[in-house]
C-alpha cells in the first residue's frame, strides 16, 4: 500500500512540477532560450501569492487571476527590454541575460522579503481525502486539477488557435515564419509571457507546499532543467510525462529504499534515456511533427 | 511569545568543505612548520605570579562566520573580564590574544601557528565551527598544546584520534541525549520513526539518540535519510505515518521541519511524541507555517538559554549585557559556548596549579566533572562532553517552554503525550 501511496504522491506532485517546467520548455521551443531565471520566477510567483494572501487575505488560487497576468506582463517586458535588443549571438547572450534577470530578481526579493523562510498557510493546506488507507492531500489534488486545466489551456492555445499555429511555425522555422508575415517578435514575447505566467501558477502551489525564500530557486531550477531535458526540450507533453516519471521514481525509491537515492536513481534513468534517445522522450523533432 | 535564540542552522555552524581544501591547508601548515625557526614547545610551569596568562584564539571576524565569530570573541572577552574580576587564573591576570582568520581553514592554521610559536601564548582555545576547529586542533596537537573548545562539535573533530581536543558543549551525538534519556526513563520500549537530512551535524544528532534508544530496547521502524535539496517530503512522511510509530524523531532544519508537520497532518497521523532538531525553535515563523493549533507538544532541543540556572550563567548574562548591551534574549549561544570553554580551562589550571599543557591534558582526561554555564562537562576519551545535558523545549499553549532536564532552571512539566493535530495544547 505504501508503494501505491508513493505512486499517487508522485503523480500528484509531478502535476505541479509540470506546470513549473512547462514554461521553461515552451520558451526553449520557440526562442531557443534556456530560461535560467525560471526558478526565481517560480519563487516570485510564490511571493506574489504570499503577499496577496498575507496582506489582502486573497486566497492563493484566486490570486492567480492577478498574479498570472502580472507575470505575463513581466515576461513580455523582459523580452522587449532585454532579449529583443540582443543583435548578435542571441542564443548564448540570452542565456546570460536570463541568468542576470534571475540574479537581480533574487536580490530584490531578498531585499523586500528578507531571507527568512515564509509559507502560505491556508485553511485547506493541511486537509486531505482518505480512500481506505490511501491519502490524497487536498492541496495536491487542487494543484493537479489546476495543472491539467492550465496545461490543457496552453495545449489548446498551441494546437487549436491561429496564435498557436504562428507559434509552432516560429518553432519549426523562424525565418520562414517571418517570410509568411508572422511577427516572430510578438510570438516570442507572448511565449515568454506565457512561460512566466505558468511560473506564477507553479509558484503559488510551491508556496503552499514548501517554506521558501529567494534561494529556494536554486533547487528548483536544477530539477526543472532535468525534467525538461528528460521530456525533450520544447515539448509540453514531454514535460508533463517527465515530471510525473521523476516524482514517481523519487517517491518510490524513497519509500522502498532511501530518499537519499531518489534523485540519484532519477538521474541514472535520465542518462539512460538520453543515451538511447538524445532528444528526450518527446524532443523537438516529435513536437514539430505534431 | 518566547523565541529561542539558537545559534544558526546546524548545517551552518558545522560546515565542512572539501578535503582538498583541508589538504591544501595542512600542506601550507607543514611548510610553515618547516620554515618556522621558533623552537616550540608547550608552555609549562607556573610562571611568575605577576606575569599575565596569555590565551591565544583565532576568531572569524570576517567571511562566512563573521556574525558568529564576533559572538565567540565576545564570549571569550566576557569570560576573561569575569575571571579577572575574580582573581584571574592562579592569581594571574588573563590576557586574550586574538587573531582573525576570515573564516578560512587555511588562515586558522597560520594563526594558531603564530600564537604558539611566535606569540608564545600559555594556552590556546578553540575557534568557531567544526570546519576551523579540526585543523586548529591538529596544529595545537603538533606543538603539545591542549585545545579546549566549545563550538566545534562535528564528528570530524573527534574522529581525528587526537588526545588534545576537548569540547565543552554538547557535540552532535549528544544534542538529543536529554530527550532520549527522558524517553527511556518514562516510556516502555516502543517503535520509533527516524528521518534526517544528510547533514554533517543533523545526522549524527539523530544517530546519537537512535543509538541510545536502541540500546534501551526501543525499535527503529523507519530510518530515512534525505538530501539537502529535497523539496517533497510526502513519501517520507507517508512511510512514517504507515509505520504508526508512536515516537517520531526528525533531524530537520526549518523548511523540512515545517513540511513534515504539514505532511503528517495531511496523513492524519499524530504521533504521541514528536521532536525536531530545528524548526519548532523558530517561534512565530513556526506557528505561522504549521498553524497555532498544531504546535502543542512538539519538542526541540537547545544547548543553552539565558534563563538557565547552570553554574555562573546569571553572572555571565549580567556581565555580557553590561559589556555589550542588548537584551538577554538576543545573546547568542556562541557566547555561552566560549564562556564555558574559559570556565573549564580555569577550573583545570587552578586545580593543577600549573600552566603545563601536558598536565592540563592529563587532568582533562581524568574523568573529572567540570561546571559550566551549559551544564556539567566530563570528557570522553575522544574529547566529547559525555555529561552534556542539553535542554529540551516544548510547545505548550502557544509558548515554547523549557521542559527538560528537570531540576535545572524552572522547567514546566513536560506534556508526555502530544495532543492530536488541531487540538491546540
Amino acid at each position: 500500500m505504501l508503494v501505491l501511496q508513493a505512486i499517487i504522491d508522485g503523480i500528484l506532485v509531478g502535476g505541479f512540477y509540470a506546470l513549473m517546467a512547462g514554461g521553461l520548455t515552451l520558451v526553449f521551443g520557440v526562442m531557443d532560450i534556456v530560461n535560467f531565471a525560471q526558478g526565481i520566477l517560480v519563487v516570485l510567483g510564490a511571493y506574489l501569492s504570499y503577499a496577496l494572501y498575507s496582506h489582502l487575505n486573497i486566497d492563493p488560487f484566486l490570486s492567480l487571476l492577478i498574479t498570472i497576468p502580472v507575470m505575463f506582463v513581466v515576461g513580455i517586458a523582459v523580452y522587449w527590454t532585454m532579449i529583443k535588443p540582443i543583435k548578435q549571438d542571441r542564443v548564448i547572450m540570452s542565456l546570460l541575460v536570463m541568468f542576470a534577470v534571475g540574479t537581480v530578481a533574487e536580490g530584490i526579493l531578498d531585499l523586500i522579503f528578507s531571507s527568512n523562510l515564509v509559507e502560505i498557510h491556508t485553511s485547506y493546506v493541511n486537509s486531505s481525502v482518505r480512500l481506505g488507507s490511501l491519502v490524497f492531500p487536498a492541496i495536491y489534488l487542487y494543484a493537479f486539477a489546476m495543472s491539467v486545466v492550465l496545461l490543457g489551456g496552453v495545449y489548446y492555445l498551441l494546437y487549436r488557435t491561429r496564435f498557436g499555429r504562428s507559434l509552432r511555425a516560429s518553432m519549426q522555422n523562424p525565418t520562414a515564419a517571418r517570410l509568411v508575415g508572422i511577427n516572430t517578435d510578438w510570438v516570442s514575447a507572448f511565449t515568454l509571457g506565457i512561460g512566466v505566467g505558468l511560473a506564477a501558477a507553479g509558484g503559488m502551489v510551491f508556496g503552499l507546499t514548501n517554506s521558501f525564500d529567494a534561494a529556494s530557486s536554486y533547487d528548483l531550477i536544477s530539477r526543472l532543467l532535468a525534467i525538461v531535458i528528460f521530456g525533450g526540450f520544447g515539448s509540453l507533453s514531454g514535460a508533463l510525462i517527465a515530471s510525473i516519471v521523476m516524482l514517481v521514481i523519487q517517491d518510490l525509491v524513497a519509500v522502498v529504499w532511501s530518499p537519499t537515492w531518489g534523485q540519484t536513481t532519477f538521474y541514472l534513468v535520465l542518462v539512460l534515456v538520453l543515451l538511447l534517445r538524445p532528444q528526450g522522450l518527446l524532443g523537438r523533432k516529435a513536437v514539430r511533427a505534431q | 511569545m518566547f523565541v529561542m535564540k539558537l545559534h544558526g542552522k546546524p548545517g551552518q555552524r558545522h560546515r565542512s568543505r572539501s578535503a582538498g581544501l583541508l589538504a591544501a591547508g595542512a600542506a601550507a601548515a607543514l611548510v610553515l612548520a618547516a620554515c618556522s625557526s621558533s623552537g616550540s614547545s608547550a608552555s609549562s610551569g607556573s610562571g611568575s605570579s605577576t606575569t599575565p596568562i596569555t590565551i591565544g584564539v583565532s576568531v572569524s571576524l570576517s567571511g562566512d562566520f563573521s556574525g558568529d565569530g564576533l559572538a565567540t570573541k565576545q564570549g571569550y572577552e566576557t569570560w576573561a573580564a569575569f575571571q579577572n574580576a575574580h582573581g584571574g587564573i592562579l592569581g594571574r591576570k588573563i590576557v586574550l590574544d586574538f587573531l582573525s582568520d576570515g573564516s578560512s581553514p587555511t588562515q586558522v592554521i597560520t594563526n594558531y601557528q603564530k600564537l604558539i610559536t611566535v606569540n608564545h601564548v600559555n594556552f590556546v582555545v578553540g575557534p568557531y565551527s567544526t570546519l576551523l576547529t579540526k585543523p586548529a586542533s591538529a596544529i595545537a596537537n603538533r606543538y603539545g598544546y591542549v585545545m579546549i573548545e566549545g563550538i566545534g562539535g562535528g564528528p570530524s573533530v573527534f574522529s581525528q584520534g587526537l588526545k588534545n581536543v576537548f569540547d565543552v558543549s554538547a557535540s552532535a551525538a549528544f544534542q538529543l541525549i536529554t530527550f532520549a534519556k527522558w524517553l527511556a526513563s518514562t516510556h516502555q520500549p516502543e517503535d520509533i520513526a527516524y528521518a534526517s537530512m544528510t547533514d554533517p551535524f543533523l545526522q549524527p544528532m539523530l544517530d546519537g539518540a537512535r543509538s541510545y534508544l536502541t540500546a534501551h530496547g526501543f525499535k527503529s521502524v523507519v530510518y530515512k535519510l534525505y538530501p539537502l535539496e529535497t523539496t517533497d517530503y510526502t513519501p517520507i512522511a507517508s512511510a512514517i505515518a504507515a509505520s504508526k510509530a508512536p515516537v517520531v524523531v526528525l533531524g530537520t532544519m526549518p523548511p523540512d521541519g515545517y513540511a513534515f508537520v504539514q505532511d503528517l497532518i495531511q496523513d492524519k497521523f499524530s504521533p504521541k511524541v514528536l521532536i525536531e532538531a530545528s524548526g519548532p525553535d523558530q517561534g512565530a515563523a513556526f506557528v505561522k507555517a504549521v498553524g497555532a493549533s498544531n504546535t502543542g507538544g512538539i519538542m526541540v532541543p537547545n544547548t543553552w538559554y539565558p534563563g538557565s540556572t547552570y553554574y555562573q550563567n546569571a553572572q555571565m548574562v549580567a556581565l555580557y549585557l553590561k559589556m555589550f548591551g542588548g537584551t538577554a534574549d538576543n545573546i547568542s549561544a556562541d557566547v555561552a559556548e566560549a564562556f564555558s570553554t574559559g570556565q573549564v580551562l580555569t577550573q583545570a589550571v587552578d586545580h593543577n596549579k600549573s600552566t603545563s599543557n601536558s598536565a592540563l591534558e592529563s587532568y582533562l582526561h581524568s574523568d573529572v566533572t567540570f561546571s559550566s554555564v551549559q551544564g556539567p562537562v566530563k570528557f570522553l576519551a575522544d574529547g566529547e562532553n559525555g555529561a552534556a545535558t542539553p535542554f529540551v523545549f516544548q510547545w505548550q499553549k502557544g509558548t515554547l517552554q523549557d521542559v527538560l532536564p528537570a531540576g535545572v532552571a524552572k522547567p514546566v512539566p513536560i506534556m508526555a503525550a502530544k495532543p492530536a493535530w488541531g487540538a491546540g495544547g
